[in-house]
């Protein structure tokens, strides 16, 4: 028998009787299954998550579920595909072995695996003051049941809310605030807000766009402190600037943190940067050597991109969760040369007051912004972000049908800055620097994490490479 | 019913919003936001609405919610 | 002689009825310069490309003749059509985005709850009912005349406020108009020549009809979107006279000519597939989606022709100079097979049907989900009430206008009309 003849063999046999177990049962783990199904997969295929819930979309949550027009157990996801699958749901895992290649869950069951895919995405941070954390009106937004409890607080009709952290979830729950009419204060450590994801000329105009609704903004402060009434109801925030905010609502919007302590010793690249994995969505070891049998898609995942120069991306976004999932599920039933990469160009969306944020590429890896299109007064334009020369990244205001102009331009590498448009120029057309805030520069945390890594370095530790400037 | 947007591909044309604007808004000129799991008696306009999508974003359930239960 | 091109080819009266093999020729090329200057792309990749392409204007003022004859000919021709002022089909950011927000809360509705255009849908079904009763007692009818043109000419005449008993007149100006315009080998020849002042007098007239009408609802308001146009509270911004009057124009020629194309191509092409026909009748609700793949095999709008590049665009290997004029052909990039698998056939439940019927980008079609409702409506109640109708003509007389592609008539005998 020839080799490939074997391969074939092989992986026909795994399709038919292997034993796939998926641990995280939301966007990347749903979708990651029904790409197995549709690859012909049909072994067992187990389904783990610590949610009671069928997978549900998460992004209505800070946007029409807030609003009180959708309900919360209404963001259940469609599915596209015949699953047959033993779902395990409201049990968490809580430990991999992979030398006997079994999870662990947390009633003591051990699952064993022939190939694993972890898809356990990202949790909020939480005030980090425990006793003020526990204070009854102190919330944060990450699952189904986060976005019932605060919308019912803000169905309450507070006198005001305070949202920490105007990245954008922050963003976009106080804007669901002011179209309800409810006061609103945002604060912010950086300068501006969004600036972590789209840079400081744009957090500019995210910050008068959050005035001009009436939101009470206030950038360059940090929350020193929470205070609760006798009842244990908060009632107050002290800033670090000396101030005080009265609110009975408080949403720390503080970023998050990556659900990846159930892999402890498991000998895995796991860490708070998540897994690291190839752009093929196989593992890492801890000494950066790809496993053959542990994948990692979604939030969790941290995995090298070829456009910007290898570097380790950790895109915690909708799309990457999507095209993820299905190019490990691809390679999780394939050999080599049968592989795919995950060679996603990142993109995502933020619906905030009454204005649609679109970006492709990764903006915080340019160092240059230009305006090419539309008008900046009207909060209707587009802007590329540049990078020696070469544009990296765009980002569009009420302009979405332009993007994928701005897309095909990022894919092609192609110059920077791009040829003006041929009407509706933007009063400036010179680039300037992007104002992305020092890598270690708190702020809300980006949704896009962008820290360096050779890939010729042989260590078995991240660490963040300091961004030239 | 259940459907999702890919809002990534949207690109704000509003065809879903004219032609079943109960199920699907424009918060302003271009942010789509819509109702998730729509009741079954909107399935027809919301199959108009995916069809008519320029950009086919809108995906919807491949089983009828009557075969899968009431999971 | 010299050799023709294949989109000049494509553009003969001769191959109105299928100019698809000079598609497929026209495609090895995908951005092919013509000997007037003209850039014709007909590959789905490219078309997307260029209609995203912030370098491309649609403002036909803006082309730039590279050579004179034909081209020079044309713009003399459409002289009178120049001296409106832009539409929103011939205009450019920003202008076209404000103008056309304005057209949408008055033609859809609130922004909050646009429902003007769905709520028409009752009144759709009674107009194709009425129409297939009228039609109960013959054994002959011509689906053009009879069922396809008298369907949106209603609807767009209503929702705009244009009386229905004028209809006769602005057809006849419409038809002149339209059937004067010619951009291929033909446009020289003398018939089309003797038709070019007719066609400039039903421009014209067509003008002051529409300014008429807007002057009488500027003293005493009426039914319909013009009257509310005329009547802003200017909210949202103002629109100038003459560009409202540009626009109603648009918006009455654009209400009808491409949807009658659609159904009478519909019903021609379902009576060309029994298997599809048949499939459609046992399962109705395939119409939804049969629409779009009807409307992807044959296009109604072929080709847009007011683009050009206003600044020097490279693509598919080819540079297309600042102020040269470019054509989507649409009718092409929907054949294209790199996009879309075996284009030839009629898959009425095509996946992935992305097709480019209405275009894409800031200039997609406006009226669509009219179009769409309008389509859905007088097809699937064809299919379902007509009785055993058989072609009696293939292939049906062409109009001659190139880019509103569609037949003059389509006969059919049928054995009788259901309930
Ligand atoms: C409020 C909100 C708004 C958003 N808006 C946008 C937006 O507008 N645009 C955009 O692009 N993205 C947005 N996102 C991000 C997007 O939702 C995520 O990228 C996506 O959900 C990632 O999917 P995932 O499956 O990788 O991870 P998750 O959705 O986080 O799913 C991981 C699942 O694994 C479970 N799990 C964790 N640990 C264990 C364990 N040990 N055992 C079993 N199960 C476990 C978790 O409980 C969870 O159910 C938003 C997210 C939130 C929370
Ligand atoms: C089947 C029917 C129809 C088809 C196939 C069709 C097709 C198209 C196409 C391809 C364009 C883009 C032209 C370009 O390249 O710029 C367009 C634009 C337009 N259509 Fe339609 N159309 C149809 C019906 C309608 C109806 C019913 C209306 C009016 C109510 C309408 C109004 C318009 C307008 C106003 C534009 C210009 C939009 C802009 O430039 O922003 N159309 N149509
Ligand atoms: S029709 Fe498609 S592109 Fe347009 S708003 Fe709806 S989902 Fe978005």
């Amino acid at each position: 028998m020839t080799l490939s003849a074997t391969l074939a063999e092989l992986v026909r046999d795994f399709k038919a009787n292997g034993r796939i177990v998926i641990v995280g049962a939301s966007l990347a783990g749903l979708r990651a299954a029904e790409a197995l199904r549709g690859e012909g997969f049909a072994g067992s295929l187990t389904i783990i998550g610590d949610e009671p819930y069928e997978p549900y979309d998460r992004p209505p949550l800070s946007k029409q579920v807030l609003k009180g027009w959708v309900q919360a157990d209404h963001t259940q996801l469609p599915r596209f595909q015949e699953l047959d699958a033993d779902w395990r749901l409201g049990l968490a895992a809580v430990g991999l072995d992979r030398a006997t290649r079994q999870v662990r869950l947390a009633n003591g069951e051990q699952v064993p695996y022939d190939r694993l895919l972890i898809a356990t995405g990202t949790r909020a941070r939480q005030w980090p003051n425990p006793a003020e954390a526990a204070l009854e009106g102190v919330y944060s937004i990450r699952s189904r049941d986060d976005a019932e409890r605060l919308q019912q607080a803000l169905m309450a009709g507070p006198s005001r809310v305070l949202v920490i952290g105007a990245g954008f979830i922050g963003s976009e729950v106080a804007s669901v605030c002011r179209d309800l009419d409810i006061p609103v204060t945002v604060t912010e450590r950086g300068p501006a807000p969004l600036i972590g994801a789209l840079g400081g000329v744009i957090g500019e105009i995210a910050a008068e766009m959050q005035r001009d609704h009436g939101v009470d903004l206030r950038c360059r402060v940090g929350v020193s402190s929470l205070e609760g009434d006798a009842g244990g109801h908060v009632r107050r925030a002290r800033l670090s600037d000396g101030t005080t905010i009265e609110a009975d609502v408080v949403l720390a919007s503080l970023g998050s943190v990556r659900n990846v302590e159930w892999l402890e010793g498991s000998g895995l690249a796991a860490g708070f940067w998540g897994v690291g994995c190839d752009a093929g969505g196989r593992a890492f070891d801890i000494n950066g050597v790809t496993t053959d049998t542990v994948y990692v898609a979604g939030d969790v995942a941290r995995a090298p991109h070829v456009l910007y120069e290898y570097q380790f991306l950790a895109m915690e976004h909708w799309d990457n969760a999507v095209f993820g999932a299905e190019v490990a599920a691809h390679n999780m039933v394939n050999l080599e040369p049968g592989y795919r990469p995950h060679l996603l160009l990142p993109g995502f969306w933020s619906g905030q007051f009454g204005v649609n944020i679109k970006s492709v590429g990764v903006p915080p890896f340019g160092d240059e912004i230009v305006f090419t299109q539309g008008s900046i007064k009207e909060r209707r334009f587009a802007a590329a972000y540049g990078r020696r020369g070469r544009i990296v990244a765009a980002v569009t205001f009420d302009h979405g049908k332009w993007l994928q102009y701005y897309a095909e331009l990022i894919e092609r590498s192609a110059p920077f800055p791009p040829p003006p448009p041929g009407w509706d120029r933007p009063d400036v057309m010179k680039p300037i620097p992007a104002e992305f805030p020092e890598p270690g520069v708190p702020t809300a945390i980006p949704d896009v994490v962008l820290t360096g890594h050779d890939p010729n370095e042989r260590r078995a530790e991240f660490r963040p490479r300091d961004r030239p400037s | 019913m259940h459907i999702v947007v890919d809002l990534n591909r949207c690109q704000g044309y509003a065809q879903c919003v004219f032609l079943a604007h109960q199920i699907f808004r424009l918060s302003g000129d271009e942010a789509l936001t819509y109702e998730p799991n729509p009741d079954d008696a909107r399935r027809l306009q919301v199959q108009r609405a995916a069809a008519a999508c320029p950009v086919q974003a809108i995906m919807i359930d491949r089983q009828d919610d009557a075969e899968r239960g009431a999971a | 002689m010299v050799e023709e091109t294949p989109w000049q080819q494509a553009l003969r009266y001769a191959n109105r009825a299928n100019p698809y093999p000079f598609y497929a020729e026209l495609r090895k090329t995908p951005v092919a310069r013509q000997p007037d200057g003209t850039y014709v792309v007909s590959t789905y990749r490219e078309i997307v490309a260029l209609l995203h392409d912030p370098r491309v204007s649609s403002d036909i003022r803006k082309i730039r003749q590279a050579t004179t004859t034909d081209a020079e000919q044309e713009a003399g021709a459409s002289e009178d059509v120049i001296s409106l002022e832009p539409n929103i089909i011939t205009s450019d950011p920003p202008e076209h985005d404000h103008d056309r927000r304005l057209m949408t809360r008055h033609f859809y509705g609130p922004q909050d709850a646009p429902h003007q255009i769905s709520d028409l849908e009752p009144e759709i079904g009674r107009v194709v009912a009425g129409l297939l009763d009228a039609m109960r007692d013959q054994t002959r009818i011509d689906v053009v005349d009879e069922f396809a043109y008298p369907l949106p000419v209603t609807l767009i005449s209503k929702i705009l406020g244009v009386p229905l008993k004028d209809e006769p007149r602005f057809h006849a100006w419409i038809e002149t108009a339209l059937n004067a315009l010619d951009f291929g080998p033909e446009a020289i020849s003398e018939e089309l020549q003797s038709q070019l002042e007719g066609g400039r007098q039903g421009v014209r007239e067509l003008k002051r009809f529409i300014a008429e009408l807007l002057d009488t609802y500027a003293k005493q308001p009426g039914p319909g979107m013009l009257s509310a146009m005329v009547h802003d509270d200017g909210r949202e911004g103002h629109m100038s006279e003459g560009v409202l009057l540009s626009n109603a124009l648009l918006l009455l020629f654009a209400g009808h000519e491409t949807t009658v194309n659609l159904i009478a191509h519909s019903v021609l092409t379902l009576l060309r597939h029994p298997d599809a026909l048949q499939k459609l009748r046992r399962r109705p609700e395939l119409i939804v989606p049969g629409v779009e793949e009807l409307l992807r095999y044959e296009s109604s709008v072929q080709f847009w022709h007011t683009r050009s590049a206003v600044e020097d665009i490279e693509i598919a290997g080819t540079l297309i100079p600042q102020g040269s004029p470019i054509f989507l052909v649409y009718g092409s990039g929907n054949r294209d097979p790199e996009r879309f698998a075996n284009p030839d056939e009629l898959d009425l439940e095509r996946p992935d049907n992305q097709h480019l019927g209405f275009s894409q980008g800031i200039h997609f079609c406006f009226g669509a989900p009219l179009a769409r409702l309008e389509v859905q409506a007088a097809v699937g109640e064809f299919v379902r009430r007509v009785e055993n109708p058989r072609l009696v003509v293939d292939p049906p007389p062409y109009r001659h206008n190139q880019i509103f592609r569609g037949p003059r008539h389509v006969l059919v005998d049928i054995d009788g009309i259901r309930d």
